[in-house]
């Protein structure tokens, strides 16, 4: 029951990001032909047959339901600029965005997770907590500029731009974690201080469990549960830092690609990536509540 | 009073940024120099008695260009928060007040605009109006505004309960009157706290967006603007992208130190 009022709910969230779209799509200014022509040749015999392919002759509800009904079959229209399926120039950048993406996740949950539990006593706490706030308080690309002037200027570590081989993967990735790391760190350990103030802690340590066991096994597990919300929160930070991390080392990727799209006010790629992120957001965050009822057995009963 | 004396580290934040903003304010006119004047002799030079943050590629002098940058960028991020505040506040008074599918509708719309990233809202917005300093502001203030917006709402689900909400309604007040006298001024309580908060998302918002050059157009000594300039000089003029860098992060962190300061102290009085 609670399973399918939550897919309800992820479809309405996405069908109202499919329909903002669309009506962002009419708001913006200036003419779809001419969008569409671009810098090509223009005769009224070519706007005529732009006008019948597009199908913009016909009445806005109709091109609405098209819209949506194409959409849920994930056909998300014809890119202006480059005269391809939106669904192929997304589909050709998914991959190194999704390499990246998918690293700095790992990299930035498996730092989180290290530091909250390995920073416990005062003098280490407090540096890492310095480092978090200073980690969350700069500009993702001022990360990543650091990080290029020091390892691949100074010291030729790594490759400048680009996305071949694994060596080009690892400042991107270590830029996006960081910031990431930063937040969830700070999550987690509040999460432990609060678990550890909690009765069956007591009990664990009257046990004669040892004190990294008592905080692994029972504190952390308590703490997971808030940052299991964040699912949503990090989905989004990281679909969002792609586009500024992409353009800081040059990467190809769908933030490239929804960067010049916006600035060569190609709608359907700019909506289509909003679909996307919002289909995205969608899916991590039902996946996320789902998690939760695994991990929370009280949820389940009510 | 007596919290702020205990808490040297929020102290010194708040009047760092203080500082800042004082700076932003009165320095262009004062005795920072032109943010523009190119000079070719000097291009590149590393920081040094006479150029404290050193020089750019056209020979302009960083620090003035940050100092100058200071204005611009606080003008952007106080302009968007402002915005955010005032139509999230609305917004969320409006989703407390109104009845059941009101309500609903605009905590939906809330959930939709949340559940995009601000970046890639703020780019969407773009999209339609195009670059520049107003749609940054617009762009930013739209894509914070549903984070006031529940804050309110459930502010306001509270507040309509309270006994002396139900007397003015049985003293006859006017729907509107009762509003403005005796809702508005209790749900703001938590929000100036969001607001210095949130003034420091809107400072790396407004960087990062114009480092992706939707903001303000070079050579317009913008935070971000210039940021993405001097990433063409990284390999041998660092100073040109990490001074910079440095002070809109310490501009970040003071309000984010003072803002968790003011958090904390809200909720221990609520508490």
């Amino acid at each position: 029951m609670i399973v399918l009022r939550r897919l309800a709910t992820g479809l309405v969230v996405l069908w109202a990001a499919a329909t903002a779209a669309y009506l962002a799509l009419l708001a913006a200014p200036g003419n779809t032909v001419d969008s569409i022509i671009g810098d090509g040749a223009d005769t009224p015999q070519i706007r005529g047959e732009i006008i019948s392919e597009w199908g913009l002759d016909r009445p806005a509800v109709v091109q609405y339901l098209t819209y949506l009904w194409r959409a849920a079959h994930g056909d998300l229209g014809r890119s202006y600029l480059l005269q391809r399926p939106v669904r192929d120039v997304l589909g050709d950048q998914l991959a190194p965005t999704l390499q990246l993406a998918l690293a700095a996740a790992v990299l930035g949950i498996t730092l989180a997770l290290v530091l909250a539990i390995t920073t416990r006593r005062p003098w280490s706490r407090r540096v890492s907590s310095t480092v978090e706030l200073v980690l969350v308080s700069t500009p993702p690309f001022l990360i990543g500029i650091v990080l290029l002037s020091v390892f691949s200027f100074r010291l030729g570590l790594f490759p400048v731009a680009g996305d071949r081989g694994l060596g080009a993967l690892v400042l991107p990735a270590v830029t996006l974690a960081l910031p990431i790391a930063g937040v969830l760190t700070q999550v987690l350990r509040d999460g432990i201080d609060r678990a550890l103030e909690e009765p069956f802690v007591v009990t664990a340590r009257a046990r004669g469990l040892p004190e990294r066991a008592v905080l692994v096994r029972h504190a952390l597990r308590h703490a997971l549960l808030p940052a299991v919300t964040l699912l949503g929160w990090l989905t989004g930070i990281l679909l969002g830092g792609v586009v500024i991390v992409e353009t800081v080392f040059g990467r190809p990727g769908l933030g490239q690609v929804t960067l010049q799209a916006v600035t060569s006010e190609d709608m359907p790629v700019v909506l289509a990536v909003v679909v996307f992120s919002a289909f995205a957001y969608v899916v991590v965050n039902t996946l996320a509540d789902l998690a939760y009822l695994v991990v929370d057995p009280r949820l389940r009963r009510s | 009073m007596t919290g702020l004396l205990t808490r040297p580290r929020a102290v010194a934040a708040a009047l760092g940024f203080l500082l800042l903003a004082l700076v932003a304010a009165v320095a262009p006119g004062l005795f920072a120099g032109d943010p523009l004047a190119a000079d070719p002799l000097h291009v590149l030079e590393p920081p040094s008695a006479a150029h404290w943050f050193g020089t750019d590629q056209l020979g302009r002098d960083v620090l003035d260009r940050v100092v100058h940058g200071a204005r611009h960028s606080l003008a952007i991020a106080v302009a968007a928060t402002l915005l955010g505040v005032t139509f999230g506040v609305l917004l969320g008074l409006l989703a407390g007040l109104t009845h059941k599918y009101a309500d609903e509708a605009l905590s939906r719309s809330f959930d939709a605009l949340s559940a995009f990233p601000l970046l890639l809202l703020a780019l969407l917005f773009i999209a339609i109006a195009g670059p520049g300093t107003v749609s940054l502001v617009v762009a930013i203030g739209i894509a914070t505004l549903p984070h006031y917006a529940r804050v309110v709402r459930a502010q306001t689900f509270v507040v309509r309960q309270a006994g002396y909400v139900t007397q003015a309604v049985a003293f006859g007040d006017r729907r509107l009157t009762l509003v403005r006298r005796h809702v508005l001024p209790n749900v703001l309580g938590p929000v100036p706290v969001l607001a210095v908060i949130g003034l420091g998302e809107a400072i790396l918002a407004a960087a990062g967006l114009s480092f992706l050059g939707m903001g303000p157009q070079p050579p317009s000594p913008e935070w971000g603007a210039m940021l993405s300039e001097s990433r063409g000089y990284l390999s041998i003029a660092w100073w040109t992208a990490v001074l910079p860098g440095l002070v809109v992060t310490l501009t970040v962190i003071s309000l984010t130190v003072a803002g968790r300061h003011f958090q904390r102290r809200f909720e221990g009085r609520l508490g």
